[in-house]
C-alpha cells in the first residue's frame, strides 16, 4: 500500500513539529547513486521525498538544479527510470512525490503516468508549470490513481487565485516563499509568512514552504508557522561539491539531520 | 480563441508566480486596445518613428525565378531597426509604461528583436536587458554591438544549446524574480497567453497594409501570402490580414536546416509533435520522453524548437500550411533576391523567399504572391560571406567566389 503525504503530515503534527520535505533529481548524478542519496535522506529524518523528473528546459530552476538535471539527463534518466527510482525508494521506506515540469508527463501520457506512479507507490505530483485552468485531464487521471495533485501558491497570488488553486489541490499546498527561481538564499522572505496566513484562510490542507531554504535555522523559523519545510538546492549543492560517492551520501545525511533538528526546535 | 486557447493549443503553462503579471498584462492590453489615446500614440509612432506604411514592392526580376508569378515584397525591412520586430516592441513598450514598469527584458535569437527592444527602451527612457544564446552572439555579432550602443545590457546565455530557446528560459527566470518592476517583451507569437494574441495584434498592421496595397495595385486579392516562420510573428502579422479571405492560400516556411531527413533542422510541423514549451501547448521538437530536441538552422531567428500556438491550430485545421526550406535553398534565394532586386534580405526572410519561388512555380504565371520581406540582411553579411566563400580579409571585391559572381 502506498503511503501518502497525509500520513507524514499527521505524524509530524502528532509530534508537534513541521514535516521535512527534501528534493533531489532522480538519476543525479546517476540512477544508482541517486537511490542511495534519497535513502540516506529518509534515514536521516526527511519525511517526504520530492523525486525530481529531469527536464531539458527547467525554467523555474536556478543554476544549481539546472546543472544537476543536465547530469541526470546525460546519465540516461528517462521517465521510466524515474518511476523505477520512485519504486526503489518507496520500497526502502520513503513517502515520495514526483516533481516534474508538465511536458514530460503529457508526452508520457497523463493516464499512463498516473497509473505508473501509482504502481511504483508514488504518492503525488508537483508540476510547477501546471495551472488549475490546464489541470482538467490531470484531475481525472490523478483521482483515478490516488495520486495527490500538489499545486503552488506564490506571494503574487491574489486571494481569489489562492481559492481557485486550493480547490484543485490535494495532499498539501506548496507555498513558494519568494518571487524567483530555486536556489539557496541567506534569508527566507518575510512574504512567506503572509502567504501561509492567506492560504490557511482558504484551506485546511497542510501548507509547506519552499524556495531558498538551506539551513536548520531557516527550517526552524518556517516550522513555527508552516506545516512543512521544503529543501532542494541545498541538497543538490552538497552532492555537486562532494569529492566522491561516500562523501556525497555523508554530506546529504548531515544536512538532513540538521534540517530535521530544525523542524523539531 | 477562448482564454488564450486555439483549439487544444496555447493556454498558460507557467509557474504561479507569473500568473498575476500575465493577468495584469492581459488587462492592460485589453484596455489599451479600446483606448483611443493609446492607439493614436501607437499609430503616430508607427508613422513617425518606424516609417509606416512601408511599401509593397513588385519584384519584377525576382518574379522570373518564381515560375512567372507576380511576386510582391512587403517591405518590413524598411522599418526603423530593419525588421518587423519593431511593430510588436513599440506596442509592448507603450504597455510597459502604461503598467508603470521601468525595465524591459527580452530574449533574442537573430538579435533583431533585441535591437528593437533596446531601441524602444532608449526612446522611452527604460532600462533594458537582453538575453541571447552565446552561439547566437557569435553569429549575430553586429546586432550585439547595436544593442550595446543603444544602452542595453546583453547577457550571453551559456546553458543548454546556447540559442533562442535557452535565452527564453533565462528571460523567464529573470522575470519571475523581477516582475514587479519589469515587463518581459516576448518577441514572437509564442509563450503563455496573452502573448500570442497580443503580439499578433501589434503585427496585424502588416496584413492590413498589404491587403489594402495589393487591392490598390492589382485590383484583386493575392492567390497566396507567404512568410518565414521562426516563432511565427511576421507570418501571423501578414496572415491575419487575409485570414477571412478563404480563397487566399496562407503558407509558412520553417527552417529545414540540413534537411528534415537528417534530423538537423527546426521544422516543427514536419519533425515535431504536440507538446508544451515555454508556457504554451504547440508543436514542439522533442524526443519520446518530452525532452526538447536540439534544433538547427543557419539562421538564428529560425533556430527554435517551438512555434506559435495559433500556427499549430491553423496547421491542424488546414487554414494554413507549412513546409520546410533547407539552409541551401534559403541561401540560394538570398543570393537571387540580392542579385535581381538589389535587396539583401535577412537569412530568416530568405526562407520565405525560397517559399515564394516554390509556390510561384506551383501556382504558375498570372498568379499573385505576397511574401513578407521581414528583415534586411546587414546582420547576416558575415554568415553569407562565409557561405558563399567571400574572403572578408581582402575587402576589395574582385575576390568574389564564382557562386557569388553568378548569383548562384
Ligand atoms: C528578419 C526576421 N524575420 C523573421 C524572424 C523570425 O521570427 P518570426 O517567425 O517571429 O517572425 C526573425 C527573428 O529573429 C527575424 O529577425
Amino acid at each position: 500500500m502506498t503511503r501518502h503525504v497525509s500520513e507524514a503530515f499527521a505524524i509530524a503534527k502528532s509530534e508537534n513539529r513541521a514535516a521535512l520535505i527534501g528534493y533531489l533529481p532522480a538519476g543525479f548524478p546517476n540512477p544508482e547513486l541517486s537511490v542511495k542519496l534519497i535513502n540516506a535522506m529518509v534515514t536521516s529524518g526527511v519525511d517526504i521525498i520530492e523525486v525530481g523528473l529531469p527536464y531539458s528546459d527547467p525554467l523555474m530552476d536556478g543554476p544549481v538544479i539546472q546543472q544537476a538535471v543536465d547530469q541526470a539527463l546525460a546519465a540516461g534518466t528517462t521517465t521510466d527510470v524515474v518511476l523505477d527510482i520512485v519504486k526503489q525508494v518507496v520500497d526502502a521506506g520513503a513517502i515520495a512525490v514526483v516533481m516534474s515540469y508538465w511536458n514530460p508527463i503529457e508526452r508520457y501520457g497523463v493516464e499512463r503516468f498516473a497509473a505508473g506512479l501509482e504502481a511504483a507507490g508514488g504518492s503525488g505530483v508537483i508540476a510547477p508549470d501546471l495551472t488549475p485552468e490546464e489541470s482538467g485531464d490531470w484531475s481525472v487521471a490523478s483521482d483515478a490513481h490516488f495520486v495527490d495533485r500538489i499545486l503552488m501558491v506564490a506571494p503574487s497570488s491574489t486571494d481569489a487565485r489562492i481559492n481557485a488553486i486550493v480547490s484543485v489541490t490535494s495532499g498539501f499546498v506548496y507555498a513558494a516563499s519568494t518571487m524567483g527561481v530555486t536556489g539557496a538564499r541567506t534569508t527566507v522572505s518575510s512574504g512567506a509568512h503572509d502567504l501561509v496566513t492567506r492560504t490557511r484562510a482558504a484551506t485546511s490542507l497542510p501548507i509547506a514552504v519552499g524556495l531558498g531554504v538551506s539551513t536548520g535555522d531557516q527550517a526552524a523559523e518556517i516550522a513555527a508557522y508552516a506545516d512543512g519545510v521544503i529543501v532542494g538546492s541545498a541538497f543538490v549543492r552538497r552532492v555537486l561539491d562532494a569529492a566522491n560517492d561516500e562523501a556525497a551520501i555523508e554530506a546529504v545525511s548531515k544536512l538532513a539531520q540538521e534540517l530535521a533538528a530544525g523542524v523539531r526546535r | 480563441m477562448t482564454n488564450g486557447h486555439y483549439g487544444p493549443y496555447g493556454g498558460r503553462f507557467v509557474p504561479e508566480a507569473l500568473t498575476a503579471a500575465l493577468d495584469e498584462l492581459d488587462a492592460a492590453f485589453r484596455s489599451a486596445k479600446e483606448d483611443s489615446a493609446f492607439m493614436q500614440e501607437l499609430r503616430a509612432l508607427e508613422r513617425d518613428y518606424t516609417g509606416r506604411p512601408n511599401p509593397l514592392t513588385y519584384a519584377k526580376r525576382f518574379s522570373e525565378h518564381c515560375g512567372g508569378a507576380r511576386v510582391y515584397l512587403k517591405r518590413e525591412d524598411l522599418n526603423h531597426t530593419g525588421s518587423h520586430k519593431i511593430n510588436n516592441v513599440l506596442g509592448q513598450a507603450l504597455l510597459t509604461q502604461r503598467m508603470g514598469k521601468k525595465r524591459m527584458i527580452a530574449e533574442t535569437g537573430a538579435g533583431q528583436h533585441g535591437v528593437a527592444t533596446a531601441t524602444a527602451a532608449a526612446l522611452f527612457g527604460l532600462e533594458c536587458t537582453v538575453y541571447m544564446g552565446l552561439e547566437d552572439t557569435r553569429r549575430q555579432a553586429l546586432n550585439v554591438a547595436r544593442m550595446k550602443l543603444l544602452g542595453a545590457e546583453v547577457i550571453p546565455v551559456t546553458a543548454g544549446s546556447q540559442t533562442l530557446k535557452d535565452a527564453i528560459n533565462e528571460a523567464m527566470r529573470d522575470w519571475v524574480a523581477s516582475v514587479d518592476t519589469t515587463h518581459y517583451v516576448l518577441g514572437t507569437v509564442t509563450g503563455p497567453a496573452p502573448f500570442p494574441e497580443m503580439v499578433r495584434y501589434f503585427h496585424s498592421v502588416i496584413g492590413i497594409e498589404a491587403r489594402e496595397q495589393i487591392l490598390g495595385i492589382e485590383g484583386r486579392l493575392p492567390d497566396a501570402v507567404v512568410a518565414c516562420v521562426g516563432g511565427g510573428s511576421n507570418a501571423m502579422g501578414l496572415f491575419s490580414g487575409f485570414m477571412d479571405d478563404e480563397q487566399v492560400i496562407l503558407r509558412g516556411y520553417e527552417a529545414g536546416g540540413d534537411g528534415v531527413e537528417t534530423g538537423r533542422h527546426s521544422a516543427r510541423f514536419s519533425g515535431g509533435t504536440p507538446g508544451v514549451l515555454h508556457g504554451a501547448r504547440t508543436y514542439v521538437m522533442q524526443d519520446q520522453w518530452g525532452q526538447t530536441a536540439p534544433s538547427h538552422s543557419i539562421s538564428a531567428g529560425m533556430d527554435y524548437p517551438g512555434v506559435g500556438p495559433e500556427h499549430a491550430w491553423l496547421h491542424d485545421t488546414g487554414r494554413a500550411s507549412y513546409e520546410p526550406v533547407t539552409d541551401a535553398e534559403a541561401m540560394e534565394a538570398f543570393a537571387i533576391l540580392s542579385k535581381t532586386e538589389g535587396i539583401i534580405p535577412a537569412i530568416e526572410t530568405a526562407h520565405g523567399l525560397a517559399g515564394a519561388m516554390r509556390i510561384g512555380k506551383e501556382l504558375g504565371p498570372d498568379s499573385v504572391v505576397i511574401v513578407n520581406l521581414s528583415g534586411r540582411g546587414d546582420k547576416d553579411v558575415a554568415t553569407a560571406a562565409r557561405w558563399f566563400g567571400i574572403d572578408l580579409g581582402s575587402t576589395v571585391t574582385n575576390e568574389l567566389s564564382p557562386e557569388m559572381r553568378e548569383g548562384r
